[in-house]
């Protein structure tokens, strides 16, 4: 197991992400002769987990059952313990194509946060690519460092306690995208445009990605009851026409309805792209 | 990493180069060929001296379609303060402010005048220019720079460019996939190096490029293709190293029902003789034409024997005929090859992604190949219209053995930033498509048909009590 590189086995000292139902995961440190509770009952590792396949669903003490998956970056996203507001899949996404991140790109972050977006620039620029990620938080970037190294992706970091602003990235002249991480929005994008185009930073542009989710539902209409109708065939006999039977009382269709709250902003994402001269 | 100069030969561009075109928002496509004659936005040029030039470089079209390079930044907006108005209240829009008519104009131009200068004259024969607000002299400037500048900047190729270009040039080419929605694509499936992904898509080779980008070139692609043959013309533009073409296979649909039953064969043909030629061939696949020859020499000698030159021609056409039926098994035998790679590494039913991007109803498609995928493995599918992905759903869930299903679009708003002017611009709702993920789990045999458990909460019910008055 590995954050950038499927395997079929759970092992010993794997982190997986264990799958309860519909938007309720949690992450395992996967340990010989560990436990972990769960509302269906508690895993055992050594027995349940180690040496099962990837997928695999596992049925927990109180009978009930859940699914073991394999890690991904996106399902760290959702799972990982949050130590500062996290970038969701969403704007990840966005900022991945729109960086032009691949296998082999050099990527220079700021601030290191919870990991969220690390996790998924790794990923992608694996397996001969490197991100320098820097935080000037201390405990933050320790944890970090420790979780890139149990996801077994630490090879392809390097995590720096700094102020970006006053000592940098610690590299120059490597990168081929630069992700930065700045407060106070309103006031930011402004400045950083101009900024950018002082600079001479070329497609300059400011987007925002909104996610719209489609919940799957059958969802019954009934139909009115407007009375009998008079111009039919068979009202001679009022006996009869109590006894037909009504038509369907309702129609059931099958659509897609919006949660009840939907995240309307998230973030405001500036792209930019410098000439190389 | 030292920036030395042999670094930069990956940042120039090179004769036969993939690049693409853009002014403005406008993108194209084109092959560096020498003394080829381009066009783009109306205007024709060649290409030959923007080779050995960086990327992103900015040219000018000058008379003849001769392109040079554009000096940084002659003059841009110089800051004098310039006479302006504080609003349009006495401003007439009669049409009739710009003093220079169309053949003005045109004079200029052919005179040779730069995009430049030809807007400072209109800026100069416009009645109402200094009475515009800043803000709208610099909206006027900025319209006009967008008609008569003549510039080109010349990019290297990506799925970000790609995308971008299909979508605004030739949507339909690409069922409507936005860029944003390909974005979400690539990351929900997962696409990284080394994996095994397999893609059926009808977008001209955008969403298979995509893929193949983000590879790297490492693990395998298999294009799962409909009909005749895989369509691969947008992966051409993406420019890739020759070597990333060995990790691309190719497997068609026609023959999945008959290798998921196992039936499917694709070992060499046994039929006669022509068995051994065919075999030979393979061998020696590289030595073409003496090979064709000598394997022409058993017919030639078959052949009666008449005497004089029509014997001769009659002969050599027959060697020709020989040597093509002979690159006929040679291909068929390269083509039977190919099958039996991708076959092989389809069977194993152990592929770490599927991508799905195509006009076809999604619905049997996804059914039929989620077969192939591993346990754990996550898989997107994209339609241009939302009710089939819903059928999709439907059928998953009945079937089991999928998890996280989630049906989404996104929207996706650019803004306009500049000071006391920051303001959304339009918002690209819908035409963007919808997007079906989910992850595989292992398929419970012992699972009575539907769930056992509701995968999403039941709608909660408002009391009336609680709805807004």
């Amino acid at each position: 197991m590995s954050f950038v590189e499927y395997s079929d086995f759970i092992q010993d000292g794997d982190v997986a992400i264990v799958y309860l139902g519909h938007d309720s995961m949690m992450p395992v440190k996967v340990q010989k002769g560990a436990q972990t509770q769960t509302r269906y009952g508690v895993i055992r590792h050594s027995t349940d987990l180690i040496g099962q396949r990837y997928g695999s669903k596992v049925t927990c003490s109180k009978g009930g059952w859940v699914h073991v998956l394999h890690p991904t970056p996106e399902l760290w996203t959702v799972t990982l313990p949050h130590r500062t507001q996290i970038l969701y899949t969403t704007d990840i996404a966005t900022i991945t194509m729109m960086l032009e991140l691949k296998p082999g790109s050099v990527v220079c972050e700021s601030g290191t946060g919870s990991g969220s977006l690390s996790h998924a620039i790794l990923r992608t620029i694996a397996p001969t690519g490197h991100l320098h990620t820097v935080e000037f938080h201390q405990q933050r970037a320790e944890k970090a460092a420790e979780e890139f190294k149990e996801h077994r992706v630490d090879h392809l970091v390097t995590v720096r306690n700094q102020d970006v602003c006053k000592d940098g990235f610690g590299v120059t002249g490597v990168a081929d995208a630069v992700f930065l991480d700045i407060p106070s929005p309103w006031e930011a994008v402004q400045r950083t445009c101009e900024a950018l185009a002082d600079q001479g930073f070329e497609e300059i542009s400011t987007v925002e990605v909104l996610l719209r989710v489609h919940d799957v539902r059958n969802v019954s209409l009934p139909l009115p009851d407007f009375g009998p109708d008079p111009s039919s065939q068979t009202e001679s006999d009022a006996a009869a026409a109590e006894k037909a039977p009504p038509n369907h009382a309702s129609v059931t269709i099958k659509t897609t309805t919006p949660p009840r709250e939907i995240p309307g902003h998230t973030g405001y994402l500036t792209f930019a792209t410098k000439p190389r001269t | 990493m030292a920036d030395n100069g042999d670094d930069d030969a990956q940042y120039r561009i090179k004769g036969g180069d993939y690049v693409v075109l853009k002014r403005g928002d406008i993108f194209k496509a084109v092959q560096i060929q020498p003394k080829k004659k381009v066009i783009f936005e109306k205007q024709w040029f060649f290409l030959d001296n923007a080779v050995d030039h960086l990327y992103s470089t900015t040219f000018e079209i000058v008379s003849g379609g001769v392109l040079q390079p554009k000096k940084l930044k002659d003059a841009e907006s110089s800051t004098d303060t310039k006479e302006a108005g504080t609003d349009n209240r006495n401003i007439v829009d009669d049409g009739k402010s710009q003093k220079l008519t169309r053949d003005d104009i045109e004079t200029l131009k052919e005179q040779g005048l730069k995009g430049q200068e030809i807007i400072q004259q209109l800026i100069d024969n416009s009645s109402t220019f200094k009475d515009k607000t800043e803000y709208a002299q610099d909206k006027y400037i900025k319209k006009k720079k967008k008609k008569y500048e003549n510039t080109v900047t010349i990019l290297k190729p990506s799925c970000r460019i790609l995308a971008m270009m299909y979508h605004g040039r030739e949507p339909g080419k690409i069922c409507h996939l936005r860029y944003d929605t390909l974005a979400q694509m690539l990351t929900l499936a997962n696409i990284h190096a080394g994996s095994k992904v397999l893609v059926f898509e009808t977008c001209a080779g955008l969403v298979l490029g995509a893929v193949m980008e983000r590879m790297g070139g490492y693990g395998s692609v298999i294009q799962m293709y409909p009909g005749g043959g895989p369509v691969r013309a947008g992966v051409e533009s993406f420019g890739f190293p020759a070597h990333f073409h060995d990790m691309l296979h190719e497997f068609p649909i026609c023959h999945v029902n008959a290798l998921l039953a196992g039936t499917l064969d694709t070992t060499a043909k046994e039929p006669s003789a022509d068995s051994k030629q065919s075999t030979v061939a393979e061998e020696k696949e590289k030595q073409n034409q003496p090979e064709a020859e000598q394997q022409g020499s058993p017919e030639e000698q078959n052949m009666e024997t008449n005497s004089g030159a029509d014997d001769l021609e009659k002969e050599q056409k027959e060697k020709r005929k020989e040597a093509k039926a002979q690159e006929k098994k040679v291909k068929l035998e390269e083509k039977r090859k190919k099958l039996a790679a991708a076959a092989a590494l389809l069977e194993g039913r152990n592929a770490d992604g599927l991508v799905i991007a195509s006009r076809f109803h999604p619905c049997p498609v996804l059914m039929g190949l989620l077969k192939f995928l591993a346990p754990s493995r996550p898989f997107v599918v994209y339609s241009q219209y939302k009710e089939p992905l819903i059928e999709c759903y439907t059928k998953l869930k009945e079937q089991g053995g999928t998890i996280s299903l989630r049906l989404t679009d996104t929207w996706l708003r650019h803004y306009q930033v500049l000071p006391n002017r920051t303001h959304p611009l339009l918002l690209m709702s819908g035409g963007g498509g919808y997007v079906l993920s989910g992850t595989t789990v292992a398929m419970d045999r012992s699972k009575s048909a539907g769930s056992q458990r509701a995968e999403e909460p039941a709608p909660k019910r408002l009391k009336l009590t609680d709805t807004e008055g």
